[in-house]
């Protein structure tokens, strides 16, 4: 479980984040949705401490995140970041071997049960067959799903990550947000695509101008009425048996009228 | 949770053990290679000695084997006074600068980072000026110069640290530029000593000593320290192999890994300021073997530095003996600076691997 409570962030002079409070539940995977420049990566760096906040705290399982070392933080937050290292000439089975790193002392080797856990998380992922292969040579698709793979690997409690589906076709958008859901563990989730978001998250936050716009379950917060005004676009939502689905139009040209022209 | 199914009595999942075994092989290979290097070079000179001379000499001082006397007391003296104690600082500096080369190129995260990039020769070549040209460090009297230049590397590096720092932390752009901009102020230091000294003969043995030399080793104290120095910094950064994986990927994925990137960071960089300060001190500036060699390791053994580390200490120890061969025979009985050889062949090996290096995209 996270908690932050008041966290802030400005870049300069600019408050991105202020005074925000959100909850990542144990076993449900949190969305972190809105617009571009809402602050979506600012509060996803507030919770997992690449970012420390000056008010407010993050606690981290009734610790606050501050206060852990940092190999103790990342045996408990995974983190899936933008940042590639697409440049790194190491092999796909080491960086994901790298992600043992917060269980082993600094001086200690993988062992065959760290290479055993790799192996079965490049498995879920479905990289198994890209082991042997340079990681600098692999579409952006296939980056990352190792980079969850890595992720995997840690064995974190928590699992946090940023636009994971960035880079991905739409099987795999499903497959890796599937898999997010059916670990298990507290996930907080960054996205976009908010039709992804109501299909695999259990509750959201929607980041507005400085701040939450709504908070709360899937369902109460894709609701056009609070969607609408904080995305500047027209929504409507269809409930159907497997769950909610969001068409979207300009919100000065309903759907009707687009057909007409 | 879906169980995945590792295939059954796969020994070596990952290719883990098969890359281990490999380097395991080329540690070894390296080692022979390096003390057939090291035998082939003290014979090798104005006056040759064969190899086996050789042995038999560095045998009987060592541990008393042979213990009849086969070969003349010039001989003797040419091996063990002279040239074994050259070898051997041309070994330390090889492999010191390849390793220190290896960490900053991780630390930065430029593959075209070495060791002299953080302005540190620079401040070595400005001690070691006014220790020439204007006698400064007199009192430490056999280690003057070599004193001079060390106090100067620690000042230089001292100054880019303090440039470097913002908020407790210094990151990876700033000591580039740091490093730079302080380099070119001490470059600047230097060729005013020279031009301020007005002596052809001191500027002559400045320049000399700029260019990089061996030819200042014996057994004393200052190869003791080379060698304590080196050995600890080859161990340590073997030892944190994977936090420098870590780190050559970026601070986002370090902290989130465990690794604190700012705090490693700047123990690295004192550890590399102390080890090419110590370096310079004993044998000038010598270019490219801490550029070159850290790419070449890693096309041997791959890009964990838990393998580059002690492959790139290897090469680059027996490149410089070779180097310094080199240097001793070419024009003999005149000695070439080892700088212009190792730059000489340092420079086209560059230009090969940046080619290679476009070609595969990585």
């Amino acid at each position: 479980m996270i908690t932050a409570t008041g966290v802030s962030w400005r870049y300069g002079t600019n408050p991105v984040i202020d005074g925000v409070s959100v909850t990542a539940r144990p076993g449900r995977v949190l969305g972190l949705i809105g617009p571009n420049g809402s602050g979506k990566t600012t509060l996803l760096r507030l919770l997992y401490g690449a970012l420390r906040s000056p008010t407010g705290q993050v606690v981290v399982d009734a610790d606050e995140l501050a206060s852990l070392p940092s190999r103790e933080a990342a045996r408990r937050l995974a983190v899936v970041v933008q940042e590639t290292g697409g440049e790194t000439a190491l092999t796909v089975a080491e960086l994901v071997l790298l992600g043992r790193g917060p269980h082993l002392s600094t001086f200690q080797r993988t062992s065959r049960t760290d290479h055993e856990i790799a192996a079965r998380c490049l498995a879920r992922v479905g990289a198994a067959h890209l082991g042997e292969r340079a990681f600098a040579q692999l579409s952006g698709g296939e980056r990352q799903r190792v980079l969850i793979a890595r992720a995997l690997a840690q064995e974190a409690t928590h699992l946090l990550l940023d636009e994971p589906t960035n880079h991905l076709d739409i099987r795999y958008q499903h497959e890796i947000l599937h898999l997010v859901r059916t670990l298990g563990t507290c996930a907080v989730v960054v996205l976009h695509d908010l039709n992804l978001a109501a299909r695999y998250c259990d509750d959201l936050v929607l980041l507005g101008a400085g701040g939450v716009a709504a908070a709360g379950t899937t369902d109460e917060v894709l609701d056009p009425a609070v969607l609408e005004p904080v995305y500047g676009i027209g929504i409507r939502r269809l409930d159907l048996d497997d769950g909610v689905h969001l068409l979207f139009h300009p919100i000065d040209q309903p759907i009707a009228q687009r057909s007409a022209a | 949770m879906t169980a995945i199914t590792l295939p059954q009595g796969e020994p070596d999942l990952l290719g883990v053990a098969a890359r281990r075994r490999r380097t395991g092989l080329w540690l070894l290979g390296l080692t022979a290679a390096l003390i057939l290097t090291g035998i082939v070079a003290v014979g090798s000179g104005a006056i040759g000695i064969p190899p086996l001379t050789v042995a038999r000499i560095i045998g009987h001082q060592l541990v008393g084997l042979p213990g009849e006397v086969s070969w003349t007391p010039p001989q003797e003296a040419i091996v063990w006074q002279v040239r074994l104690p050259r070898v051997l600082l041309g070994m330390l500096v090889g492999a010191g600068l390849a390793v220190c080369g290896v960490a900053l190129q991780a630390m930065v995260r430029n593959v075209l980072a070495d060791p002299y990039l953080l302005g540190i020769n620079s401040g070595a070549s400005s001690g070691a000026a006014a220790a020439i040209l204007f006698g400064a460090g007199a009192g430490f009297g056999q280690y003057a110069l070599s004193t001079s230049a060390f106090l100067g590397a620690l000042a230089a590096s001292l100054l880019v640290f303090l440039i470097a720092r913002s908020g407790g932390r210094v990151t990876s752009i700033r000591l580039l530029l740091a490093g730079v901009a302080v380099g070119y102020a001490l470059y600047a230091t230097t060729s005013f000593l020279i031009f301020a000294s007005n002596s052809a003969e001191g500027a002559r043995s400045v320049l000399f000593w700029l260019l990089g030399s061996l030819g200042l080793a014996r057994w004393d104290a200052l190869l003791a320290v080379a060698a304590a120095v080196l050995i600890g910094l080859i161990g340590y950064l073997t030892l944190v192999g994977r936090r420098l994986d870590v780190l050559a990927i970026g601070d986002e994925t370090a902290q989130t890994l465990g690794v604190s990137p700012d705090r490693f960071r700047l123990r690295l960089l004192v550890l590399v300021s102390l080890s090419v300060g110590v370096l310079v001190s004993a044998a000038g500036s010598i270019g490219f073997v801490g550029l070159v060699v850290p790419h070449l390791a890693r096309r041997v053994v791959g890009a964990a530095h838990v393998r580059v580390v002690p492959v790139a200490a290897l090469l680059g120890a027996i490149l410089l003996v070779w180097a310094d061969v080199l240097a001793r025979v070419l024009l003999a009985p005149q000695e070439i600076p080892i700088g212009i050889i190792t730059s000489l062949l340092g420079a086209p090996f560059l230009l090969i691997l940046i080619r290679r290096l476009h070609a595969t995209g990585a």
